[in-house]
């Protein structure tokens, strides 16, 4: 079953036609990676999927997109609703300058929770699913930013599971992290997917085949190839992807 | 070996370097040279006159003798009546301008027109002010007209100060609030204010410390000559410090005698500037450890 799909998606920035035309659907409760040089329109098309690019000025998109059977871009989708429903991880590790309980608490708060005990469970179970408790069940109330690097993001994370999305996008989550953090935060990924539906764009080719169980390759704003990560990795059919998977360019 | 080597370019790219630095060296040097000969000038000569006495009471004889009370309390009132009235205006512009206001010829044009405003000389804004407030809005010569006027005055310092603590914080905690699926105003008032507080508050003291020390914008609208009183209400008129000292140094009724006491009063107003700016930083050292914190 799809959780998210798109059918001929067109994104403008002003002039620039950065997606042309995507048609492809996410499974639910897999891991889908976005691989591609950079401009290709990978993050690009992953901020469609909870309306990231309506912040940015002169962005036109047409097309359809539908999440879990609805179309997100009628007219009487609420975005806050929509971001509540597909939460996202960015590149750089953003915490904010509050202590790590209310970070991962801020979802719940900002859309009304009121339940201090509710709040707590929920933060607890967050840090745990994001394999971060240990690290800091002692100092809840220490400000994130005492954290490392690795641990930020794991705190991210969790402040996006909090919430309860059903689809979780990753834009490149890894791309500062040590390869410690990295590894760990990859181990998530795969634990998570139980749960969420997990889109991830990334750099690494080594990480997409690690942590995706279906890979995109996009190409100046299109999509070349899409299949299992297997296939793709070892059997591409177009030769772009070939060339791009084995470095011959990117 | 070839580094090892001291050729001529290279010694001539060292001492061209070496030159720049001292020269930049001696400039900054100066700046703070200027303001200690300024800050010490006012000090040694004002000093002396500095006592219980002088800040406490009246100012007598033709004002050469006496203190000059009425003239800190009128100067006080100015300060935060101005301010009533231009930090509540000001910070919400300022916010409207930098998270709201798409970029659009209006945005453009607003932010222009605070620029311009903030580039009109002070005595405009006192005419400005005695036209308006004293003679329009039948306030007459008051706290109320002045306190106007110089808000007037500190407005755009105040919009500009938010705006740009405002722009200093990173767009990634917006985004990060946003894709929580807060709204756009849960984002302003949870992330982006606290964060930005520390500078905003700093930039609102130091507005007061220019206020305080204005004279044209209240010479039409409040200060009084000699008026060895206490004002009752925001109707009444009010000595200043700054005027005062003006009328004690160019025409008092003995402007010999009166020297002494126009350093003391030059004193006691850079003594309040000085500690409003010590506010200044003091607080906002303590608000950035106390938003990391919480």
């Amino acid at each position: 079953m799809n959780s998210v799909e798109t059918k001929d998606l067109h994104l403008y920035y002003g002039d620039f036609h950065a997606l042309k035309g995507i048609t492809m659907g996410m499974k639910k409760n897999q891991v889908t990676a976005f691989i591609g040089p950079s401009g290709c329109g990978k993050s690009t098309y992953l901020r469609c999927f909870n309306r990231m690019n309506d912040l940015i000025d002169g962005v036109k998109i047409e097309g359809e997109i539908m999440i879990d059977g609805v179309d997100i871009y009628q007219k009487n989708i609420q975005v806050d609703d929509l971001r509540k429903h597909v939460g996202m991880v960015f590149q750089k590790p953003n915490p904010f300058p509050k202590s790590i309980f209310e970070n991962v608490a801020y979802g719940l708060r900002v859309n009304g929770t009121k339940d201090k005990k509710f709040i707590e469970e929920r933060v607890e179970r967050s840090l745990k699913q994001a394999a971060l408790w240990d690290e800091v069940k002692d100092k809840l109330k220490k400000s994130a930013f005492e954290l490392s690097g690795g641990q930020q993001q794991r705190l991210c994370i969790a402040r996006a599971l909090a919430i309860e999305p059903s689809v979780l996008l990753m834009d490149e989550p890894t791309s500062a992290l040590d390869p410690l953090s990295t590894a760990k935060t990859e181990e998530l990924i795969h634990e998570l997917k139980e749960n969420y539906t997990i889109v991830i764009v990334t750099h690494n080719m080594q990480q997409a085949g690690r942590v995706s169980d279906y890979t995109a390759f996009f190409y100046l704003g299109e999509l070349v190839e899409y299949g299992k990560t297997k296939t793709i990795f070892t059997n591409p059919k177009d030769q772009r992807t070939q060339n791009y998977i084995t470095g011959r360019f990117g | 070996m070839a580094f090892a080597n001291n050729t001529s370019t290279q010694n001539s790219k060292r001492l061209s370097q070496n030159v720049a630095f001292w020269i930049f060296r001696l400039l900054s040097f100066s700046v703070v040279a200027i303001l200690v000969i300024i800050l010490g000038f006012i000090i040694v000569r004002g000093i002396s006159v500095i006592s219980w006495e002088f800040l406490t009471q009246m100012p007598r004889e033709g004002m050469t003798a006496g203190g000059i009370y009425p003239a800190i309390i009128g100067t006080l009132c100015l300060v935060v009546g101005s301010m009533l009235f231009a930090f509540p205006i000001g910070i919400l512009s300022g916010i409207y301008i930098n998270e709201y206001a798409k970029d659009s010829w209006f945005k453009r044009f607003v932010k222009m027109m605070t620029n311009n405003l903030a580039g009109i000389p002070s005595i405009v804004f006192g005419l400005f002010g005695m036209a308006l407030f004293v003679n329009q809005f039948g306030f007459g010569d008051s706290i109320l007209a002045g306190s106007l006027t110089l808000g007037l005055l500190a407005l755009p310092v105040v919009i500009r100060t938010t705006e740009e603590s405002l722009k200093a914080i990173d767009n990634s905690f917006r985004i990060g609030s946003l894709a929580l699926g807060a709204t756009k105003w849960q984002t302003t008032s949870r992330v982006v204010l606290p964060m930005a507080f520390p500078n905003i508050i700093t930039g609102l003291i130091l507005s007061i410390g220019r206020v305080s020390g204005e004279t044209a914008p209240i010479l039409f609208t409040v200060a009084a000559y000699f008026l060895p009183k206490l004002p009752n209400s925001i109707f009444d008129q009010v000595m200043a410090l700054p005027y005062h000292l003006y009328v004690i140094s160019t025409s008092g009724t003995n402007i010999e005698a009166s020297r002494a006491m126009a350093y003391g009063t030059a004193f006691v107003l850079i003594m309040i500037v000085l500690l409003v700016n010590l506010l200044a930083n003091w607080l906002r050292r303590y608000f950035s450890r106390k938003v990391k914190m919480n």
